[in-house]
């Protein structure tokens, strides 16, 4: 019964208010050869599907639609397979009702 | 930046702002350091506000903070995947001159709220993140690093109220970063309606407003709640799983939105909203077990960053708050009679905390979170079905005499669930709850 193909979790986060640190991702995920289950569980998790697997198979974070909601450190920072800290003061979502 | 303050407060949230006013009204010089564009932009919540915590702080508050309805009404439904059976109270009582619950957007009632903290002269610098703690060569807290140019700034005390993520205490070793068996990821939308659309459907007149908590196989065997909160005019709807059991089970937190909102019972309720926001956001759901050392050499720590939160009772702004306030009372108090604010001294925030319904209430259901941890596929999954189909055979009526469907109810409970099961999950309950 997976729904997942049906939600547009793009759609969602179009209706946010996000303030973009361009180039600057608050988020860091460790190089890699093959993801460690961890990195690859984040796909899944991340409520705004900051994570992606590339074309070689890799896991490649995009910081854009980050809700900050910590998920990810809390799965994956203890094994080192990400970084994560706050974006920079002013910067990143700013909710509109919470 | 070489300023000195009495205190700093970090983070804007519940907590935080009540640990700022508390501290302002008292005479203390306080910066208050938020790093969203204003106060609430980072904040979620449900949100459902208790009174009795806010009048501690601003006594008139129903005058003039933005409220949005005050509860008549709470439902908890037990769902499987067609139906809910449902346990209402609806009081009359509820419609009373002081309210005790109300629902609140969260990013105006923190905007509120900090506007109370400033016009009782706290500094409150927004747009700025911390990202250190700075302490002398002992270990003492003397101060934060921000991110601005020169963004040392010095305090006697610093409060953490950073929130759930606790960045900055687990950074500085002070307590562990959250453990994904002791946190959950909600996720949660606001669907916006008229406000006559609303009222008729929940049968509200006025400013009344419902609560509906709802459990069973929306969480899929996760430990798990959906929720549904209304509004004015829009209706908060969102569902949070353990992060531990979320990763396991591969389950992605909007698919599980989306499934409940489409859901028999509850779309509905939705019909035609316009969704104006989509948030995740963490909650602290350890309980007492989870709670980190409260306080040190110049510093406490409030709030979520605390793991302040009663899970079972969906309470958490009202642990915030007060929280907050007695941290903020606390330190005010060593201000007043000149005393350094040493582990020593601030060990009266603990005691305070202790003696609070914040502690007492998080002790009285300390082994809950393990219980509903370790027996989810039961409590979650199991447990619903079998309501779902005892309450199916005994209102539908198919010529089946009553003898013998109460017979095929009791057959499918215990091939669910052995006698022996479920005499073990009741008394685990009951101890646990106890």
């Amino acid at each position: 019964m997976s729904t997942e193909t049906e939600v547009r979790v793009e759609d969602k986060l179009y209706q946010n208010r996000y303030r973009v640190d361009s180039g600057r991702s608050h988020i860091v995920v460790a190089p890699h050869e093959t993801p460690p289950p961890e990195l690859l569980a984040l796909v899944t998790i991340c409520p705004a599907r900051c994570y992606e697997i590339n074309g070689k198979g890799q896991v490649e974070v995009a910081h854009d639609g980050c809700m900050e909601c910590g998920t990810c450190r809390v799965v994956a920072e203890g094994s080192g397979a990400i970084t994560w800290t706050y974006p920079r003061g002013g910067y990143g979502v700013q909710f509109k009702f919470g | 930046m070489t300023e000195k303050f009495d205190a700093i407060v970090v983070g804007a949230g519940m907590a935080g702002n009540a640990a700022a006013l508390t501290m302002a009204k008292r005479g203390l010089k306080v910066l208050q350091i938020e790093r969203g564009e204003y106060p609430g932009a980072k904040n979620v919540q449900g949100a459902i506000l208790y009174a009795d915590a806010v009048e501690k702080l601003v006594p008139g508050f129903r005058d003039d903070a933005p409220l949005e309805r005050h509860l008549v009404e709470q439902r908890f439904w037990m769902m499987d995947d067609t139906s809910h059976t449902g346990l209402h109270y609806r009081s009359e009582d509820f419609n009373e001159e002081k309210p005790n619950r109300y629902t609140i957007i969260r990013s105006q009632f923190d905007r509120w709220l900090s506007r109370q903290v400033q016009e009782a002269g706290g500094l409150v610098l927004c747009e700025t993140t911390v990202t250190e703690l700075l302490t002398d060569g002992r270990g003492r807290v003397i101060g934060v690093r921000t991110d601005r140019r020169d963004g040392d700034v010095l305090a006697d005390v610093v409060i953490l109220a950073e929130g759930v993520n606790g960045l900055l205490g687990s950074r500085a070793g002070l307590r562990e970063r959250p453990a994904p068996e002791n946190v959950a990821l909600a996720v949660k939308e606001m669907h916006f309606l008229p406000r006559e659309t609303i009222e008729a459907r929940f049968n509200l007149k006025g400013e009344e407003g419902v609560v509906i908590e709802a459990a069973g196989t929306i969480s899929r065997g996760m430990t798990g709640m959906g929720f549904l909160y209304t509004n004015r005019e829009s209706i908060s709807i969102g569902i949070g799983c353990l992060v531990s059991d979320m990763a396991r089970a591969g389950h992605a937190p909007y698919a599980l939105l989306e499934a409940f909102k489409r859901h028999p019972s509850v779309a509905p309720l939705l019909e035609g909203s316009e969704v104006k926001e989509y948030a995740g956001h963490l909650i602290p759901e350890g309980g007492y077990r989870a709670i980190p050392k409260l306080y040190g050499d110049g510093w406490l720590v409030a709030g979520d960053a605390a793991q302040l939160n009663n899970a079972i009772h969906r309470e958490g702004s009202n642990l915030a708050l007060t929280s907050g306030q007695i941290a903020g009372e606390t330190v005010a108090e060593l201000y007043a009679r000149r005393a350094a604010p040493t582990a020593r001294a601030l060990a009266a925030y603990e005691a305070r905390l202790n003696d609070s319904f914040v502690m007492k209430d998080l002790k009285k259901y300390k082994d809950m979170p393990a219980l509903l941890h370790a027996g989810s596929q039961n409590y979650f999954l199991t447990y619903p079905q079998l309501v779902s189909k005892a309450m199916q055979n005994f209102v539908r009526v198919d010529g089946v005499p009553k003898i013998e469907k109460e017979r095929r109810t009791l057959r499918s409970v215990l091939a669910a669930r052995s006698l022996g099961g479920l005499l073990g999950d009741a008394v685990r309950m009951a101890r646990a709850w106890r």
